[in-house]
């Protein structure tokens, strides 16, 4: 039972930050733009949405909201260091993710905001919910991790649905394109620039949103809270792409890489009950990354 | 209806890597033109055709079209009236993307893309017909990606793609060049086919100067930034290969047309 509630524990999370995962799947893979924002648009949506939950007591689904725009605004920074002042990619999502420690630094006015749900008028996602049940169920913190994986699961059917419908459109067909083969999109009238702010703004607005989702989740921001937030991101894609077929279509893609963000914390659950330090994780990540990018390579080799 | 007047390029300039690659260009299209460019390697070929398109801005002139200067224009901006295919056949269409999606982008060219569905049903059956005249069975693959496509097939796809809107002028840059001798027979039959059906004014860079003389109407050499021969109607029709051999010779100074082209 234990292990199975360890489990259900890992898969809320890895849904919830699946949703980042697809952010990076938007920046990576399908506009091919190596995008460092996300640590730190992952870190702002997380402040965002304590702190318009905390100081404002708003509802925790708005600050969602908040979380996600505020997300898109960082990426459209990004976007526009990159097309408009011609700051090579890479660099300009570093610039856009070290000015953001300091704006969360700001946003929050300290390094940390608790979300402390026993005050009148503060509540995280979860809480909203449980608060409704009778006494003897929301006590439990079984109930906890089953709304928590019912909230992300929702989240997840809603952002895959939107990013079908969308890169199926007329735009988002030219910003699939636009990763593919920018001087062909521009030959045929597409504005590549404003497509690669586009794609910016949309995947880090999801990983905004994830950032707020997992502060909501864990009741606590943390300013640090964003760091090696694309390495994760990357091994949930990878992982992914193992199990996915090779003619799937694009929905099947997407969930791919939710599996894969899910698979990700049931391994992290696993090693850490191993006796792996959590602060062992972030090379262990790296790991896992470097290990499933270099499959193709050293195959290859094996071949030749 | 495409006026090109003393244009002038120059890349890296002020270094030591500078190269005048145009030097005063003047080229007046008229409708329906089919001009087919032949020069050495380095005369300025490409870079032309660039200009046009605006892949790069030009240092001084103007290209006018339709009465419209162009010259100021961003590239994605003028590919409204302009089709194009590229010397290299990855160019010209995106491999990860099916068929049916790389015609239903090029249909769109020019027009604003918003939020309605990326390809209709009715616009399917018109690239399925579209594609089966191409005769390479690509009709019945639409949903297969690009990517799976020969170089030959790629640019047919890309050719048909260039002309969907009927482009004002369509700009063909050694389009057959990485091709093998059969498929590129087929690409340029297939190129003739659609300039005289849809009537497009058209500009091909080639090596080949059987082919610069026998297609087209009106047919360019260019050297050295310039455009040094100029000849059309009844004159190009009689051209022989040796006439151009023996005026290449005359502007590079007794030395002998490249390799590629002799080849040809
Ligand atoms: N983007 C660029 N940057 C620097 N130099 C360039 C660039 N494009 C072209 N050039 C230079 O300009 C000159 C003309 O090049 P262009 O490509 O137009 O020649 P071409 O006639 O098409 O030759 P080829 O037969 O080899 O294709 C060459 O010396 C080339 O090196
Ligand atoms: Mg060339």
């Amino acid at each position: 039972m234990n292990i199975l509630m360890a489990i259900f524990g890992a898969v809320s999370q890895g849904l919830l930050w699946g949703i980042m995962a697809l952010g990076v799947y938007i920046t990576f893979k399908i506009l091919d733009f190596a995008d460092m924002t996300c640590d730190g648009s992952f870190a702002l949506g997380g402040c965002v949405s304590a702190v318009f939950v905390v100081s404002f007591h708003w509802n925790p689904y708005l600050s969602l909201i908040a979380a996600l725009v505020a997300g898109g605004i960082a990426g459209g920074v990004t976007g526009l260091l990159h097309t408009k002042l011609k700051i090579p990619a890479i660099l300009s999502g570093i610039l856009t993710m070290i000015s953001l420690y300091s704006i969360n630094l700001r946003i929050m006015g300290q390094a940390n905001t608790p979300i402390n749900t026993r005050m009148e008028g503060i509540d995280t996602i979860v809480t909203m919910i449980t608060d409704r049940l009778p006494d003897e169920i929301s006590k439990s913190s079984n109930t906890n991790t089953f709304v928590t994986m019912i909230i992300g699961a929702v989240f997840v059917i809603i952002c895959i649905a939107v990013l079908y419908w969308f890169f199926g459109t007329e735009k988002g067909s030219a910003l699939r394109a636009t990763g593919n083969n920018e001087a062909m999109v521009r030959a045929l009238g597409v504005n590549t620039n404003r497509m690669k702010v586009l794609g910016l703004v949309i995947g880090n607005a999801l990983v905004g949103l994830s950032g707020g989702l997992v502060v909501q989740s864990q009741k606590v921001a943390d300013v640090g809270m964003g760091q090696g937030t694309i390495v994760i991101g990357l091994a949930s894609i990878v992982i992914g792409e193992v199990f996915l077929g090779r003619k799937l279509n694009f929905a099947a893609k997407l969930g791919f890489t939710i599996l894969g963000s899910v698979i990700y914390r049931i391994i992290v659950a696993v090693v850490l009950q191993l006796g792996l330090e959590s602060s062992d994780l972030k090379m262990l990540t790296a790991i896992i990354v470097a290990l499933a990018l270099s499959v193709p390579v050293l195959s290859k080799k094996h071949v030749d | 209806m495409l006026n090109i007047t003393e244009v002038y390029k120059t890349f890296n300039t002020g270094t030591i890597n500078e190269k005048k690659a145009l030097r005063g260009v003047s080229l007046h299209v008229h409708p329906q033109d089919f001009i087919t460019i032949i020069g050495g390697n380095g005369a300025g070929k490409s870079t032309v055709l660039n200009m046009i398109a605006g892949v790069y801005a030009i240092d001084s002139g103007s290209i006018v079209l339709d009465g419209k200067d162009i010259s100021r224009q961003p590239e994605y901006k003028r590919a409204e009236f302009l089709g194009r295919v590229f010397q290299d056949p990855m160019m010209g269409t995106a491999a990860d993307m099916e068929i049916q999606e790389n015609l239903a982008l090029a249909f769109r060219r020019g027009k604003k893309r918003g939020l309605s569905w990326g390809i209709t049903k009715e616009e399917k059956e018109l690239y399925y017909d579209a594609l089966k005249k191409l005769d390479l069975g690509l009709e019945e693959r639409m949903t297969s990606k690009v990517g799976l496509l020969s170089g030959g097939q790629r640019q047919a796809l890309t050719l048909l793609m260039a002309s969907l809107k009927k482009p004002k002028v369509l700009l063909l840059d050694e389009h057959t060049a990485a091709l093998d001798p059969k498929t590129a027979k087929k690409v340029l039959d297939l190129t003739e086919n659609i300039i005289t059906e849809h009537q497009l004014t058209a500009l091909m860079v080639t090596h080949n100067m059987k082919d610069a003389i026998r297609l087209g109407n009106r047919l360019i050499m260019m050297h050295e930034g310039k455009i040094i021969y100029d000849v059309s109607g009844e004159e190009k029709q009689n051209l022989q290969v040796s006439d151009l051999l023996q005026k290449f010779e005359e502007v590079s100074g007794g030395e002998f047309a490249n390799d590629r082209m002799i080849l040809a």
